[in-house]
């Protein structure tokens, strides 16, 4: 079990052989100034860096969103132009995929692993610095393209042929560059971490002793190095119809533009459990602590992680459903898409079942948790409708779809990021932030989360479509509300903001190295905070 | 040491799996190609003119064909089937013809994508002559008669009775600009099959 982890001597501040002593030189000394950022080869540098420029990322790919709440507020066409608001839906949506939620797992990766398996620092901690630093390059680069003549790229994140090769702009070239560099950054990320938690365990660190947040991260690791060349592979192909002559999506050349879809699709429906499973790993850690029990089913958690990801592979093609699939195929699909809705309620039960006849408390991280396991599961829900084929058919391409992945991927992905930052930040800051900003920004969230999202359920059902600027006059009242839950929402994120600036500074009160008076596990042996390098004599894991 | 040995081993054969799937990425491109033609699902017909040999002719039964046709966004040039739909038995060689003009002030080279629906049907047309086997060059302003020539393969399932051929015409100019441009032999400038 993973909270079984019993450390006989957490090596921290006391060298005890030669080896340690070796090290000790580099101990306290911590580098300053930009240099240290730059150069940095530790991890807990680099998960600090990545976790901001999520953060920046979000508040960016946020500040997209408003815009396109802003021009929804009304029909009609009152802000933006119709191509400039594409460009807004289409950047929004990759920033908040690559620039957001995938950059913040990654950091939490990086300040995690290591501690929770009792190693130093990453495998390849060179290798660590680089695939950070190039991220800030490739969405340099994509947010540019939005001020060269004709704009960024308008055809949504999905980038669909022949919306991105024959009818897109010059800057698709600029596209199809940030998006391979964003790729080759969380494959090497991805790498790292197999080969950390393959290499580095502590001695007596088994597969199954492992926290689960290691072992979701472990899987989704794999299935980002699966499927990120897929997607590196499609952007080039686009890049060579459009630019080049090619035309693997043009049927006149003898291409097939449907063929984009499954492509794209096949890395499409593994990446967004790329952004779930990470999330299923922080909930694991936080129900039980915050329940003071072990968790419920730990082995089932890891086989039902496996078989989600194994499963996602063969379920790409119920996002075309209405391309004109042979009837046989869409019932595959169909029942394939269902069948992974099993593993998923397995988890679901059992955060429920560690909950139950638990001392149960209510801080922070438990609190996001909770509107995490909540939320989540109405995603799932609507995820679940939209997997029936003839009733997708009404659903495909309208505002239930945007219902649906904002539920799973807000207050699914983005909730699990907030609760475990609540979760962790004393541990890595070593104070406690402050709690009534905190409940501030949580309450603030949820209620705006849901009037922003949930009323897109209906207008979706009333036939809204998606990724339009104007729209019929019976939706008005409904758009106006979403609207007013969107600015909420946005604002209530600098509430966070504030909170992360004040942590940042250090204020508030000391913490203690376990902080939750129920955490169990080797990240909470360790002082708060967390020392510049931890763990350079391995424990012992009983 | 030993550990940065596996570490490096472990890298390298991540990296493979890297590059594989890159590989696999394209791999999907001919693999999709296979899959239709092999299940006849996207309603592909072959591109290549199939020979018409001691084809039995099924007497007992009829498929009805029927012709759809039209432009690409873009291409300007007038299309239609001067046959809209026909009775035939499976086995029987027919001959449809099809209408194109040019209105535009520039010479055009156009490209015909079959599709059919049920895909299915796809397996079992076969074509002896087809305009779509080679890029069609019209000159500003004329127009031209376009010969198809099929018989429907008797091995197709009874259950099929009735299906569509549509021929959707691109404009390749700008592909077909360092190709010659000699008219195709199959183009005709008088009606074939009057109408
Ligand atoms: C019970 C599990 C789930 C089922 C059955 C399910 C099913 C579906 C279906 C059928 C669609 C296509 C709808 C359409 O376009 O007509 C869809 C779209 C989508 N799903 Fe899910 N889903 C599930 C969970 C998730 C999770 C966990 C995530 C991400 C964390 C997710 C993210 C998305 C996204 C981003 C789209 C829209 C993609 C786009 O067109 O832009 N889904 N889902
Ligand atoms: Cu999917």
């Amino acid at each position: 079990m993973s909270k079984a982890t019993e450390v006989i001597s957490p090596d921290t501040t006391a060298p005890h052989d030669e080896h340690a002593h070796h090290e000790h030189e580099h101990h306290d000394h911590i580098p300053k100034g930009i240099t240290r950022w730059l150069f940095t080869t530790n991890h807990k540098d680099i998960g600090t860096l990545y976790l901001w420029f999520a953060f920046i990322m979000f508040l960016v790919g946020g500040a997209m969103a408003m815009v396109i709440r802003a021009e929804l507020f009304q029909p009609g066409l009152q802000i933006v132009e119709p191509n400039f608001f594409n460009q807004m839906t289409t950047v929004h949506g990759l920033i908040m995929v690559f620039g957001a939620v995938m950059p913040a797992f990654t950091g939490l990766a990086n300040w995690l692993i290591p501690m929770m398996i009792g190693a130093p620092d990453m495998a390849l901690p060179r290798m660590n610095n680089w695939s950070f630093w190039i991220l800030p390059g490739a969405f340099l680069i994509l947010l540019s393209s939005l001020f060269m003549e004709g704009g960024g790229p308008a055809f949504g994140w999905t980038f669909y042929a022949p919306l991105s090769t024959t009818y897109s702009g010059d800057s698709t070239a600029l596209f199809v560059f940030s998006v391979h560099i964003m790729g080759i950054s969380s494959i090497m990320g991805a790498i790292n971490v197999i080969v950390t938690i393959f290499n580095m365990r502590a001695p007596g660190m088994t597969w199954m002793k492992m926290p689960l947040f290691v072992w979701t991260w472990l899987i989704t690791a794999f299935l980002l190095i699966a499927v990120m060349p897929v997607l590196a592979g499609a952007v080039t192909m686009v890049l060579t119809d459009k630019f080049f002559g090619t035309s693997f999506f043009d049927a006149a050349g003898g291409g097939d533009p449907v063929m984009f879809q499954h492509i794209f699709w096949f890395f499409g429906h593994p990446e967004v459990y790329i952004m779930i499973l990470p999330a299923f790993g922080i909930i694991s850690q936080i129900v039980p602590t915050f329940s003071r029990k072990q968790l419920f089913g730990y082995a089932s958690m890891v086989y039902a992680t496996a078989s989600i990801a194994l499963l996602s592979f063969v379920v790409w093609a119920h996002h075309m459903f209405t391309t004109g699939m042979p009837v046989y195929m869409e019932m595959f699909f169909m029942f394939a898409t269902m069948l992974i809705s099993v593993p998923t309620g397995v988890k679901v039960f059992n955060w429920v079942a560690t909950m139950w006849r638990g001392s149960l408390s209510f801080e922070m991280p438990m609190m996001f948790a909770i509107a995490f396991i909540v939320l989540f599961t109405i995603g799932g829900l609507s995820g679940l409708m939209l997997a029936i084929t003839p009733v997708d058919f009404q659903y495909h391409d309208t505002y239930f779809v945007v219902a649906h992945f904002h539920y799973v991927l807000v207050t699914g992905a983005v909730f699990s990021i907030m609760a475990a930052v609540y979760y962790w930040l004393p541990k890595w800051t070593g104070k406690m932030y402050d709690t009534t900003l905190a409940k501030w920004h949580f309450w603030c969230s949820l209620v705006s989360v849901n009037v922003l999202f949930f009323p897109m359920h209906f207008v979706g059902l009333a036939g809204m479509p998606r990724r339009i600027p104007d729209y019929a006059l019976q939706f008005a009242d409904f758009n106006k509300w979403i609207s007013v839950g969107g600015f909420a929402f946005g604002l209530s994120q600098l509430i966070f903001l504030a909170l992360l600036i004040k942590a940042c500074k250090k204020q508030g009160e000391a913490v203690s190295a376990q902080v939750w008076d129920g955490a169990e596990g080797l990240e909470w042996e360790i002082p708060s905070p967390a020392p510049y390098h931890t763990f350079e004599t391995p424990p012992v894991v009983k | 040491m030993s550990q940065q040995s596996a570490n490096n081993k472990m890298v390298i054969k991540l990296v493979a799996i890297v590059i594989g799937m890159f590989g696999f990425g394209f791999a999907l491109v001919p693999l999709y190609d296979v899959f239709c033609d092999v299940t006849g699902i996207n309603g592909k017909t072959e591109g290549t003119a199939a020979v018409y040999q001691s084809v039995e002719i099924d007497e007992s039964r009829e498929v009805t064909v029927e012709f759809i046709t039209r432009t690409n966004s873009g291409m300007p040039w007038e299309f239609r089937a001067e046959t809209k739909r026909v009775k035939v038995h499976p086995g029987e060689l027919n001959t449809v013809s099809f209408y194109v003009r040019n209105p535009a002030s520039s010479n055009i080279v156009a490209q015909a994508i079959p599709s059919v629906s049920p895909g299915m049907a796809a397996l079992y047309l076969n074509k002896t002559e087809c305009f779509c086997f080679n890029q069609q060059p019209l000159d500003a302003g004329s127009e031209a008669y376009m010969p198809m020539q099929f018989y429907v393969d008797p091995q197709l399932p009874e259950e099929i009775t009735f299906f569509t051929l549509q021929y959707t015409l691109y404009d390749v100019t700008a592909r077909a600009s360092d190709l010659t441009t000699t008219p195709n032999p199959f183009m005709a400038s008088t009606p074939s099959t009057g109408e």
